[in-house]
């Protein structure tokens, strides 16, 4: 292979960045599923809200457990891994001198702000966009660093082509840009509190065009990014098809930010709104797939690898939930589907199809590849561990999102049961009650994931450690020439 | 819709569907034979290490891409969708919730026509009204009133044979229709700290719990002067105006000391939401039959 002949031509490359966004991932995604965890164990066991009032009640908890899963988690997985692929694509160090360290500071300012003001009370009331103005625009200042410094790298490329990697990380990070700044908008009456610049329908039009773009672009996009460099490079074996790459690219993108409706059928949305978000929705299929179809066709020919990388098969399992997840997203998107699921925990299993099986599973697969060659290991510190990790992944997802499954259709059915008399056949906490059982198996399925997570956070642990060891040893043999 | 946001709408939908379409269809040909080298079929490019093969779309998958964009153009012409051109078969969600009630109306009216025949007093004694008022109320009132309608702080008690708008069935009806809002005044800032723990006091007195005697004296008088044109001179209150009886063991909010110096220094204001616009009369029929057998006796 060309790569020891690539490698000699390598410019020297930042990773302290890119270490620097991979712990954290791992910390962050710790911390936020814990939350998530504490919250499924408040719905099974309400005593819980009472830990720490008003701080620990479920309504504060949950917007820091998802700011904290997608931003915090998700958010460094990307800014890690975009900076590694788009160095090593490139040929290329990052541009951007102090701008680096900015958008890694910053971004950890941000999320510890979100920790501190969303317990507290403080929020816009905007669905994964509660932060409030001042937060906003630090999040603003950070991401016009991260656009400069990944686009700058792109610029100063040694390579004649982009990579396809690359391309997907670019529509995200201009795309959440545009909807960070739009659905952020907002009047403030003082330093912690500010109102939507929009109001009624239109207010909520924006808030599910931000909303489910925030999962097409920031959850969806970046992380095909992901997909694009760590599946070809784990597997070594070539991506499948270029054309297809150039064809679900564009067509994700565009069909993408046309969605938002199917978020708010049956509401005060014009009916020709809803009717639109529904075939975008349900073309975006197509699309959607392309990607799994890539990843998973990259590995034809190296099937067997499955059996002894268990990097690799969290790379290969996140595809298939994503090919699940996405073909499930446009089916609840046909307004008949949506009548039933709408408002039911089928929602947030189908949430969690994509954000614990897509999202998480893919970060940990890009993760596990990254730490040994930050470290310069040549593996992980235990490689059973890995895969004790990915049986506790798969296995709580799947608890997971079948219970939510179970809980959705069943809660679903009731809200909409007759008597012969017309008044409803059972009252809301009717089916409160009949839910008890989904949400214990739901805690437990979060369970499993939180703990495969603290598994990866102490083999990350001493694989560094050994990495620091060794270097100082090292260090103390080298010979002392002045 | 202005032709400004209709050609916009339309416009975009159109251009950006024919631009998707034009991509996939654009990119069907692949660039290296399959009868060339397998070892050289991929792009060429090589980006660390990773190269690109140049195989073809899969057929299966421009084929569902291909079926989903004919089905919502299908759509787009049957439901409105594309700006204001309001689909060849003229649904709207509004006529759809219209004929689904009036399809309800239709199925249910036989049995609500012969509840609204007869009288509530006559309705308690009919199972099948109650059966269906228990679950119009857990429907509907039951989320402040508690699933057995034995009220909170602050919400009233159904069951019990204390009203504070009256117990007839024609009352009842008519809180439910029209909804009622109690409302007393903050009389701190008016009276002060001292006479506010004077009238409470008083008010302790009639109610014939533990007081202090001088201080209920002097609240006699701050009783008479403020008090009176709600709760009247003896303290039993007024159902015109839904003042609570304060003579008697049953407290809407709280009956201790401090609870009622709490009310008489910051005021209360209480509010029962009108149903006329969500039920129908049919159903507050039913209902306020259902909240009169609550405290109703079947023993007598």
């Amino acid at each position: 292979m060309g790569s020891e002949l690539a490698s000699a031509e390598q410019p020297n490359y930042n990773y302290n960045v890119v270490r620097q966004f991979t712990v954290m991932t791992i910390v962050w995604g710790v911390v936020g599923m814990s939350v998530g965890v504490l919250l499924a164990a408040q719905l099974f066991w309400p005593e819980l809200n009472d830990l720490f009032q008003p701080y620990s009640h479920f309504g504060r908890l949950r917007p820091l457990h998802t700011n904290a899963v997608i931003f915090a988690f998700g958010g460094c997985a990307l800014f890690a891994t975009s900076y590694y692929v788009v160095q090593r694509t490139c040929q290329a160090k990052l541009f951007g001198g102090f701008l680096i360290p900015f958008t890694f500071w910053g971004w950890q300012l941000v999320i510890v702000l979100a920790a501190i003001t969303l317990p507290m009370g403080y929020t816009s009331s905007k669905e994964y966009a509660e932060l409030e103005w001042p937060i906003d625009i630090l999040i603003t200042l950070v991401w016009v660093a991260y656009a400069i410094v990944f686009f700058g790298t792109i610029v100063k490329r040694k390579t004649s082509h982009i990579y396809v990697a690359n391309w997907f990380f670019g529509a995200f990070i201009l795309t959440v840009a545009v909807l960070h700044v739009v659905n952020s908008a907002a009047v403030p009456v003082n330093a912690f509190k500010s109102y939507s610049a929009y109001s009624g329908a239109a207010d909520a039009m924006i808030q599910w065009w931000y909303g489910h773009n925030a999962v097409g672009f920031f959850l969806t996009a970046g992380f095909l990014g992901i997909m694009y460099y760590f599946v070809p490079k784990q597997a070594n074996r070539p991506v499948y098809s270029y054309q297809l790459s150039i064809v679900h690219f564009w067509a994700l993108i565009s069909i993408y930010i046309w969605a938002g409706p199917h978020h708010l059928h049956y509401s005060a949305l014009p009916d020709w709104a809803q009717s639109l978000g529904m075939v975008m929705s349900l073309i975006l299929l197509a699309p959607s797939w392309g990607g799994m179809i890539n990843g998973i066709m990259t590995l034809s020919g190296a099937w067997d690898k499955l059996r002894t990388d268990p990097t690799l098969r969290f790379l290969v399992v996140s595809l298939s939930f994503y090919g699940m997840s996405t073909f499930e997203g446009p089916m609840m998107a046909i307004k008949t589907v949506n009548a039933l699921s709408h408002n039911t925990d089928w929602t947030i299993g189908h949430v969690h199809s994509g954000a614990l099986g897509w999202v998480a599973m893919i970060s940990i697969g890009a993760v596990y590849h990254l730490i040994p060659n930050l470290y310069n290991r040549k593996q992980m510190w235990s490689v059973s561990l890995i895969n004790t990790h990915f049986w506790l992944a798969t296995v709580g997802t799947v608890l997971y999102i079948a219970s939510m499954w179970v809980n959705g259709i069943l809660q679903g059915l009731m809200w909409r049961a007759f008597n012969k008399d017309g008044s409803l056949t059972y009252s809301f906490i009717d089916a409160v009650e009949q839910s008890y059982p989904g949400y214990f198996v739901r805690f437990l399925g979060g369970a499993f994931f939180l703990a495969g997570m603290v598994l990866m956070a102490y083999n990350a642990y001493r694989t560094i450690e050994e990495a620091n060891e060794e270097s100082a040893v090292d260090a103390a043999n080298e010979p002392q020439t002045a | 819709m202005s032709v400004f946001w209709n050609v916009w709408i339309i416009g975009l939908t159109l251009i950006c569907l024919a631009l998707v379409l034009w991509v996939l269809l654009a990119n069907r040909k692949v660039a290296v034979r399959d009868d060339q080298d397998p070892e050289n079929r991929t792009t060429g490019h090589v980006y660390d290490g990773i190269e690109e093969y140049d195989n073809p779309l899969p057929l299966w998958w421009f084929k569902l891409f291909i079926l989903t964009m004919v089905f919502s153009a299908i759509y787009l012409i049957l439901y409105p969708g594309l700006g204001s051109f309001k689909g060849i078969w003229g649904w709207t969600s509004a006529n759809e919730l219209k004929a689904d009630q009036d399809r309800g109306r239709e199925q249910y009216a036989e049995s609500y026509e012969r509840f609204m025949a007869m009288p509530i007093e006559e309705l308690v004694h009919d199972q099948s009204a109650m059966k269906m008022g228990l679950r119009l109320f857990a429907n509907n009132c039951a989320v402040c009133h508690g699933a057995d309608g034995g009220g909170n702080f602050g919400i009233p008690n159904l069951t019990d044979n204390d009203w504070l708008y009256g117990g007839s069935p024609e009352t009842i009806q008519t809180t439910i229709t029209h909804g009622r809002g109690g409302n007393m005044p903050a009389w701190g800032p008016l009276l002060g700290e001292e006479k506010v723990s004077q009238v409470s006091h008083f008010v302790r007195q009639i109610s014939g719990q533990e007081h202090d005697a001088d201080l209920a004296l002097a609240g006699k008088a701050v009783f008479t002067q403020n008090c009176v044109a709600c709760h009247g001179a003896d303290g039993k209150g007024s159902k015109d105006v839904g003042a609570p009886n304060l003579t008697d063991s049953t407290w809407l909010y709280s009956g201790s000391l401090e609870g009622i110096t709490h009310s008489v220094r910051n005021g209360l204001a209480n509010k029962m939401p009108a149903q006329k616009d969500l039920l129908r009369q049919e159903k507050i029929h039913v209902l306020a039959a259902y909240v009169y057998s609550l405290s109703f006796d079947y023993g007598e």
